[in-house]
Order: structure tokens, then C-alpha cells, then sequence
């Protein structure tokens, strides 16, 4: 009964792992593959998607609309987020938990429901511009993940040790930037990664955001999936895994694998 | 410690908040009364006109099957695999951790694009299943519940795992044998030690996974397509297509109620079942 119990758990964590990377590899390998009606690669490897990606139309405006939107996006939530979870962790103010469940809160309700609030709630005050709507929208994409990592750090954050450097005869600044800073910095840049990948990952917010001018990467890639699906897509696609694999490197040097998990 | 006196530091969290109360509660709010506004007034009209069509209560319930067998298959992959992750040691654990993370953090377009390379009709899925046999001519998977359900299972399974797995490696192994000296049988055991202990984590996955698959877009999008929709994709049609906003607002309410009926109703069992609030 046992044993069954630890074959059956390893199976499917086997299952599980492959089923989990099919996608991912899936399309590593027909971006590779010289075939253009997405074949895995038989004999010989070839990079001419690669090639084409620059003859896709308006890639790199999205791309830089993205970055743009997310950076912006991140750096405000950063400043809004860390004085919000140095609040909520050092405060002792009724309302403190209903303030962290508010702030993190659209992590857990749907992206698309906000969209359409933001949508009417814009078009009523008469902003239609991509751009601003964008950016202000973006910000509640990102906070909740500094939100999170930030409270988690700081309530791990002896705040005792401030006072022994200030008694030790160092400035309040001075103490604030060689005691806190570092040990809440992992924290601070896994949550403004994580958050700036959701940002240039949103799809459900920004598609009722964007015009025909304005389209972030997520909504100019599923355009080109509906259109004229060709292997050219494997290879963005491609060049993005491994845009993620990178991300998830600093995180596994910053704060490791564990804590990045939630685990 | 002067400078950030419990007293005074409360208000730090004042510029998060007000910005979320501008640009998140009150459009949530104006969302709520265009539902029930009409231009001659407040009105149940839009409420009325959505759920007495028969076709809407089909979209309402498909998003509902859709998200059940969802969960449920993250749930028969995702429990038992957690076992087997808290038993491995430290560098094939942290391997296997990276290849749960990785599909997470991986734009869900790219992954919703490798399942459509996938489950092609002359596809890796097809050919696989013509070799081994088990098929003569090629299934068709792409744009069917099957496809779907595939896809949204393989998007979601790692929030399944990972909850259940910061449960499992804490579970003391010399609880469920000395059950077993205490003559339970292993059935006996599991159910009463193990289940029980493990429950919150349980709990935490399933209502992730069916919250987001309730709320998943890109997914049916590309797999399935406009002929089945769910919820979400009612919404994105109805504004963005049939400029229909009454329609749509009253499916995004819909939604918005579900999750949070989802969210209330796993705080309350993981109380009742753990005696503690998460």
C-alpha cells in the first residue's frame, strides 16, 4: 500500500514535470526547425525565424511600449509599495490587515473584471489616451507583488538593529542605508521583478487599454497568432523563455529558489 | 527609534491607498452601478435581459465545468506529485522546483502558443498517439473541450503544486507510522493524519486554480475559440465587439461575484478545518 502510494506520487510528479515543459520545448524546438509549418527539427537546425522576426510589423514598437509601461509601472510601485508594507509591518493602527488584503487584492480578483472597470471608469472622465491609462492601470498590476514580498521581508527585518547602529554613532540615513537597505534589498528586487514580468505579461488589463497605435507586446503577439501563424512566433517566443530563465536566475542569486516559490 | 514611530509611520501607507481607492475600488464601484444603470435610470434591466437568456446561463455553466475539471485534474496530478517533490533530496528538489517555476513565469500566450503547435491535427500529440497505436487517424484536439481543458490544466498545475508542497516537506513522517503502531490501517492513516494535516495546502491550491481558471482569457481564446464561451470571453466580445456594455458589465459583476464567492467560501473551510484563519 505504501509502496503503490510512492509510485503512484512519483509518477505523477514525472507526469506533471513533462506536461508542465511539452509547451516550452515544443516551441524551442520548432523555432529551430528550418520547416515552415512547425515541424520539430529532423536533420538540421536552422536560425532563419530568427531572421524574420525583424520583418515582423510593429514587434519592436510593442516591445518598447512594454518595457516602457512596465518600468514606469514598477518604479511607481516600488515607491508606493515599500512605504505602504513599512506601514502595515512597523504601524500599530486599526485597519492594518484590511489595508494589505486591499493592496494586494488584485492578485486574486480577475484581471478582465478590472479591465472593463477601468475601461468605463476612464471613458467617464474623458481620458482616452493609450498611454496614461496604461501606466495608471499598470501600477495596480504591479503593487500587489511588491505588496507581498515586501511585507514578507520586512516583518522578517529586526527593526531593533537600526537603533544598535544609531547608538554604534551612525546618522539616521547613514544607518537606514547600510542596515536596512541591504538586508531588505533581495525582497525589494524580487518583488519589482516579478512585478515588472506581470506587467509586460498582462493581457486582460491592457487589451481594453491599447489602440491601434498603442499595443503592448502581449496583444501584438496574439494578433500575430490569430493572423498568420508561422514559425516566426516559435522564435519570440523562444527569445522570451529565455528572457524568463534569465529572470529567474538573478531571483535564484538574490533570494533562491524556495523563497521565490512561496514555499 | 524616532523616526518610525508606530504612531506616525501608519500614514506611509496612505499614498498606496488612495491611489487603490481612485483607480481600483471606485471603478470597481462605477463598474457596479453601470450594471444597474440604464439611460433612463437605475434599473435591473441589464440583469433581467442577461439572465433570462438561456444562452448566457450556457456561458455561466460552461465557465463553471470548465474551472471544476480544471481543478480537479490539478488536484489528482498536483496532490500526490507534491509527495514525491518533499521526498527528493536538495539538488534534484531545487531542479525540479526551477522546472515548476519556469512554466509559471512564462508568458501564458507563449505557452497557450506551444499547446496550439501542440494539438494540431498533423501535431506532436497526434503523431505521438499514432505511434504508439492508439489512434488510427489523426483526433482533432485543437478547438475542442479536450484542447482546452489540457491547456488550462498544464497553466495552472504549478499553483496546485506549489501550496500543497510548502505543506507536505513540513509533515513528520514518523506521524503516519506511529498511526500505523497504533493498528491503523494505511487508508485509515492517511485519512486521518495525513489528509488532515495537509488540508490547508489543499485548500490554498484549490482555490487558486479555480479562481484564475474562472477568470482565463487567453487560453479558451486561442484553443477553442468564439464558438464556446466562457465568462471572460463574454466579457472581451461584448466590448469590445459588440459595444454592449450593459451585457458586459452585468457577466464581469457575474465573475466578479464568483471569485469572490470562491475566496469567502475557502477562508470559512480552512477556519472549519484547521480552526485558524489563513
Amino acid at each position: 500500500m505504501r509502496r503503490i502510494g510512492l509510485a503512484l506520487a512519483w509518477t505523477m510528479l514525472t507526469l506533471s514535470v513533462v506536461f508542465l515543459l511539452a509547451p516550452l520545448a515544443v516551441t524551442i524546438a520548432v523555432s529551430l526547425s528550418p520547416s515552415p509549418v512547425f515541424e520539430l527539427p529532423r536533420d538540421e537546425l536552422s536560425l532563419i525565424w530568427y531572421r524574420q522576426i525583424g520583418a515582423l510589423d510593429g514587434l519592436l514598437p510593442s516591445v518598447l511600449l512594454s518595457l516602457e509601461v512596465a518600468a514606469i509601472a514598477t518604479a511607481v510601485s516600488l515607491v508606493l509599495g515599500t512605504l505602504a508594507a513599512i506601514a502595515v509591518v512597523r504601524g500599530r493602527f486599526p485597519g492594518r490587515e484590511a489595508i494589505t488584503t486591499f493592496l494586494v487584492s488584485p492578485l486574486m480578483l480577475p484581471g478582465l473584471v478590472l479591465g472593463i472597470a477601468l475601461l468605463q471608469y476612464f471613458r467617464s472622465l474623458g481620458l482616452r489616451e493609450a498611454l496614461p491609462t496604461l501606466l495608471l492601470a499598470h501600477v495596480l498590476v504591479v503593487l500587489p507583488y511588491v505588496m507581498r514580498t515586501l511585507t514578507g521581508g520586512l516583518s522578517l527585518f529586526d527593526f531593533t538593529l537600526l537603533d544598535a547602529a544609531r547608538t554604534l554613532g551612525l546618522s539616521w540615513p547613514r544607518a537606514v542605508l547600510q542596515v536596512m537597505v541591504p538586508v531588505l534589498a533581495p525582497s525589494f528586487l524580487t518583488g519589482g521583478l516579478f512585478g515588472f514580468l506581470s506587467s509586460v505579461d498582462n493581457y486582460p488589463v491592457s487589451i481594453f487599454l491599447t489602440d491601434v497605435y498603442h499595443k503592448t507586446l502581449p496583444i501584438q503577439l496574439l494578433q500575430y497568432i490569430g493572423e498568420s501563424p508561422d514559425p516566426t512566433i516559435a522564435a519570440v517566443s523562444t527569445l522570451m523563455i529565455g528572457l524568463t530563465v534569465l529572470v529567474l536566475i538573478l531571483g535564484e542569486r538574490l533570494v533562491g529558489l524556495d523563497r521565490m516559490a512561496g514555499v | 527609534m524616532r523616526r518610525l514611530r508606530p504612531a506616525g509611520v501608519g500614514l506611509l501607507s496612505l499614498p498606496a491607498t488612495i491611489y487603490f481607492l481612485l483607480l481600483f475600488a471606485v471603478p470597481l464601484a462605477v463598474l457596479l452601478a453601470e450594471s444597474l444603470h440604464d439611460r433612463s435610470g437605475w434599473t435591473l434591466a441589464h440583469y433581467t435581459r442577461f439572465f433570462t437568456t438561456p444562452y448566457n446561463w450556457g456561458v455561466v455553466g460552461r465557465t463553471l465545468r470548465v474551472a471544476v475539471l480544471c481543478t480537479l485534474f490539478c488536484t489528482l496530478l498536483g496532490y500526490p506529485a507534491a509527495f514525491a517533490l518533499a521526498r527528493t533530496r536538495s539538488l534534484l528538489q531545487s531542479a525540479l522546483i526551477a522546472a515548476l517555476l519556469l512554466p509559471l513565469s512564462v508568458s501564458v500566450i507563449v505557452k497557450a502558443f506551444g499547446w496550439t503547435v501542440l494539438l494540431r491535427g498533423n501535431g506532436v500529440v497526434n503523431q505521438a498517439l499514432q505511434a504508439l497505436g492508439l489512434t488510427d487517424a489523426p483526433l482533432r484536439l485543437l478547438f475542442t473541450e479536450a484542447g482546452l481543458l489540457i491547456g488550462i490544466t498544464n497553466i495552472f498545475l504549478p499553483f496546485m503544486v506549489l501550496p500543497l508542497f510548502a505543506v507536505v516537506r513540513q509533515l513528520d513522517p514518523r506521524l503516519t507510522e506511529a498511526a500505523a503502531t497504533l493498528g491503523s490501517t494505511p487508508l485509515h492513516g492517511f485519512l486521518t493524519v495525513t489528509l488532515r494535516l495537509t488540508l490547508p495546502g489543499l485548500i490554498a491550491g484549490i482555490t487558486l486554480v479555480f479562481s484564475l481558471s474562472i477568470a482565463a482569457y487567453v487560453i479558451p481564446t486561442l484553443l477553442i475559440g468564439d464558438t464556446y464561451q466562457t465568462l471572460p470571453t463574454l466579457i472581451a466580445t461584448s466590448f469590445l465587439y459588440l459595444q454592449d456594455p450593459g451585457k458586459g458589465s452585468v457577466a464581469g459583476v457575474t465573475l466578479l461575484v464568483l471569485s469572490l464567492a470562491t475566496i469567502i467560501a475557502s477562508a470559512a473551510l480552512s477556519r472549519r478545518f484547521t480552526g485558524r484563519g489563513r
